[in-house]
């Protein structure tokens, strides 16, 4: 298994993405369900604009989404200079910014699992709920959270597989720095482009292989279960 | 306690437009499906809020449309038990019956946690989760959930209509036995006239959208025009009370007016009252008085008017000594018994065709 041993610069790159995609993840949940639940319950004037916006990653090209993302947190750009200036949280080249691009883009699917989940909550159970004292935030803590966990759970999975998987939004918004900005993606792209480098882009492509699978067949028993739960209504 | 309601609402065709007051014990809101009794149990509860309309409990006022009154259902403490349970699925039966229990204000939290869990018969249940529970114990299950939240007032909204028959003669005594030993008033939705027959004190006859009788349970019942709803129900109700109780037989007499009845069933108090649902289709006539009979119940009267449907089946009413009684027979028979108002009959019920209790 010699061949399979990593070098510094490979693992920091795994080290990185495990990272990024973490925090990507447990930073676009309380947004994921607040927007899940909104558009699962919602009726508000521009409820399909928002919704639009919630899914324009999922169809933009990521570079257009990178692009984006640099004009508006760039240094410069209208809330990267906000950030910097008052909070002294600067995110182009940084990691987190790294984590910022790849939570844009795994959002979709966060909210999308999500709402789904609160599309399925029976209402008269919370009905039921209020009318035995609940008041709304206990039902929802009580009654709407534990319901929709399994939809919850299975948002982070996709979410964070998206989130070790990106590369154009991640490489046009924060570049490609070993050690800050460089997760798998682009180091397997930097190895592919350089002569002799085909080994190690070829471990870390099955790395990326195997977090990837047990990611999705995660989601997928969450998905089981949720269905399951829908059935005993 | 008392409650006053009233409101109108408008829900696409249908035009709700009711006032009734209800008064301690069990009311039963009576009608066919579509006339606006679970509309009514919606605003009550504070699920829905009308249109115009003013629900007062105890000089409380909860809804007041004209003073832009509305209190949240959770601040109402009306629990509800709805027809099809809808217990938590991700909660243990244990921890549904603490639910309102912890959100009922501390000095009134019930303390008899036990005898509503032995009243209701779900002790073996406590650890099992509601996908694993029949139809009856769902039920039943919902009833203590509610009862635990120490409610003001009970809802139930057709809490039976979802079980099949069997299931029903299984939760109807822990109905009467709530009605009889807790002290909670109870609103009661059905469409049915034996449920209601036997478990209600005062009924409120709905039809579409309008109040359109109320009164003690037998008066209103035994008004033939509401029976006539559902003709396989179509009966007489009776009220009166266990003057003999004989074990070794199991059967105990009720006595009404002047006129006394058998019933078989299980053990019962002397002295209790008790009202009896005797359906139509259950009661033979004769124009002589039989012998050598096994029925055990006959009754003397006179027809007071006979009614002939278009499947040529006669409904005759019949007064016995004060007594209103309903009987169905072909039109064929009465015209061979040359049955007319004023004919003297027999009146004769099979002991074991009628529901105890």
């Amino acid at each position: 298994m010699d061949w399979f041993s990593l070098s510094d610069q490979e693992w920091t790159a795994v080290h990185l993405t495990l990272r990024i995609a973490s925090v990507a993840m447990l930073a676009s949940l309380p947004f994921g369900i607040l927007l899940g639940v909104l558009l699962a319950r919602g009726n508000f004037w521009g409820k399909s604009i928002l919704n639009g916006l919630v899914h324009l990653p999922l169809i933009l090209p990521p570079v257009v989404t990178g692009f984006i993302l640099l004009i508006l947190f760039g240094r410069r750009g209208p809330i990267g200079a906000f950030l910097a200036d008052y909070l002294g949280i600067v995110l182009s080249f940084r990691w987190t910014g790294a984590a910022l691009a790849c939570g844009v883009m795994g959002f979709p699917l966060m909210v999308r699992s999500i709402r789904l989940s609160v599309e399925a909550v029976d209402r008269k159970l919370e009905d039921a709920a209020g009318t035995l004292g609940a008041g709304p935030l206990w039902v929802f803590a009580t009654v709407t959270l534990p319901l929709i966990l399994p939809g919850i759970i299975a948002g982070m999975i996709l979410s964070f597989a998206k989130a070790m998987g990106e590369f154009g939004a991640t490489i046009t918004f924060v570049s490609n720095i070993p050690g800050e900005t460089q997760t798998l993606s682009s180091a397997i792209y930097t190895f592919t482009q350089v002569p002799g480098g085909d080994a190690a882009a070829f471990r870390l492509t099955i790395i990326s292989v195997i977090v990837s699978m047990v990611a999705l067949m995660a989601s997928e028993f969450m998905a089981y279960l949720v269905g399951r739960r829908v059935d005993i209504e | 306690m008392t409650l006053k309601f009233e409101s109108r609402h408008r829900l696409g065709a249908f035009e709700l437009d009711a006032a009734f007051t209800s008064e301690r014990g069990v009311t039963a809101l009576f009608g066919r499906s579509g006339s606006g009794k679970t509309s009514i149990i919606r605003i009550i509860a504070g699920l829905t809020s009308p249109d115009q309309g003013k629900v007062v409990f105890d000089g409380d006022v909860l809804v007041d449309t004209q003073r832009r009154i509305f209190v949240p259902k959770h601040k109402r403490r009306f629990a509800t038990v709805f027809q099809e349970g809808r217990l938590f699925p991700h909660l243990t039966v244990q921890q549904n019956l603490n639910y309102g229990r912890w959100f009922a204000p501390k000095p009134e939290r019930s303390n008899n946690v036990s005898n509503i869990i032995d009243l209701l018969g779900i002790g073996s249940l406590l650890n099992r989760r509601p996908e694993k529970l029949s139809g009856g114990e769902k039920q039943r299950v919902a009833i203590g959930r509610a009862l635990l939240s120490s409610p003001r007032l009970l809802l139930m909204d057709e809490p039976l209509a979802a079980l099949d028959d069997t299931r029903k003669t299984e939760i109807l005594p822990y109905l009467e036995a709530l009605r009889d030993e807790m002290n909670i008033p109870i609103l009661y939705v059905s469409h049915s006239v034996a449920e209601v027959a036997r478990l209600a004190d005062r009924v409120v006859v709905m039809s579409e959208g309008k109040v359109a009788m109320v009164g003690a349970a037998a008066d209103v019942l035994n008004q033939s025009s509401i029976l006539s709803e559902d003709r396989r129900e179509a009966g007489s109700v009776i009220e009166g009370r266990v003057v003999h109780y004989d074990a070794p037989h199991h059967l105990a007499t009720i006595g009404f007016k002047s006129s006394y009845i058998y019933v078989s069933g299980t053990q019962v108090a002397e002295g209790k009252p008790v009202r009896i649902h005797i359906l139509a289709k259950d009661v033979m006539l004769s124009t002589v008085r039989p012998e050598q009979l096994s029925a055990l119940n006959i009754l003397e009267g006179i027809v007071s008017a006979i009614s002939v449907d278009e499947a040529r089946v006669a409904d005759v009413s019949i007064a016995c000594e004060g007594t209103p009684l309903l009987a169905r027979i072909t039109q064929l028979s009465a015209e061979r018994l040359g049955l007319a108002p004023g004919t003297r009959v027999f009146a004769i019920i099979k002991t074991v065709a009628l529901e105890p209790y």
